[in-house]
């Protein structure tokens, strides 16, 4: 399977994916190596992991599809009556 | 001089997630915010002929909101008594209660934490702004929508590596973006 070492950019692709859980279990193991002596990639790594777990937090709140749509309609219908 | 146009069509999916997070924030209740955020709306459409375009149309309606909160502070602090705090055990079913409520929060939620919290949605909310459009449409779809890759590829005609293109810059520019304002 490939090389073990890792670019950057294929490293921070792979940590991108990780994100998502989209990563397959070898691509970790390399990413993670490659993590141990690269410290641009690790501070990237950090701060992708610190976005997913902001986004992820459960006070940020999101309006509902049902809800925004419903907003839709009512200013729909206040822009048709102008 | 006018720099910025009012398109109020485009109101609902660009702002109401950012707006929503700044009013929970400052009333602590979904349904009442949301009752804020659709007046606010009619209340801009109303007033449209008077934005003058030296603000983005965020700001003016964010300005707006200010007011209607305000508002909604103020009629609810109106019926005179209602201002003041009144603790009232006498009824029986709280009675013996009383000790417990005011035993001090769990020691690893401070108020700080609470504040940050609900101020961390509007600050999100306020860098996806700064994406542009077909990155914030594709990062929240899949970040926070949570598409597959795939139906996400489809929907845009793109390949996947495109996608991942996008969604790094995107992550990029949304973790410079919180870092300035709020990490």
């Amino acid at each position: 399977m490939g090389k073990l070492k890792l670019e950057c950019h294929e490293a921070n692709h792979i940590c991108d994916k990780s994100q998502y859980k989209e990563a397959s279990f070898w691509e970790k193991v390399r990413l993670n190596i490659h993590l141990i002596y690269c410290r641009a990639c690790q501070k990237y790594t950090a701060r992708n992991n610190k976005l997913t777990k902001a986004v992820k937090n459960p006070k940020v709140n999101t309006v509902s599809k049902e809800e925004k749509a419903e907003l839709q309609e009512l200013l729909n219908k206040q822009l048709a009556d102008k | 001089m006018a720099d910025n146009q009012i398109d109020a069509t485009q109101w609902v999916a660009r702002y109401s997630d950012y707006l929503f997070n700044y009013t929970i924030a400052r009333v602590n209740d979904r349904d009442l915010a949301k009752d804020l955020i659709s007046e606010t709306f009619l209340a801009g459409l109303k007033s449209m002929e008077n934005f003058k375009g030296d603000a983005t149309e965020r700001t003016w309606l964010v300005s707006i909101l200010k007011r209607k909160i305000i508002d909604h502070y103020r009629k609810i602090n109106s019926n005179k008594g209602k201002a003041e705090v009144r603790i009232n055990y006498d009824d029986s079913e709280t009675e013996g209660d009383w000790l417990e409520e005011r035993v001090a929060d769990k020691f690893d939620r401070t108020a700080e934490d609470q504040l940050e919290n609900q101020e961390l949605g509007t600050a999100i909310y306020d860098c996806l702004d700064g994406l542009n459009e077909k990155q914030r449409t594709i990062f929240r779809m899949k970040t926070m929508e949570n598409f597959d890759t795939e139906a996400i590829c489809n929907a845009f005609d793109i390949t996947p590596s495109n996608l991942w293109v996008i969604i790094h810059r995107a992550r990029k520019a949304m973790a410079d973006c919180l870092e300035n304002n709020w990490f």
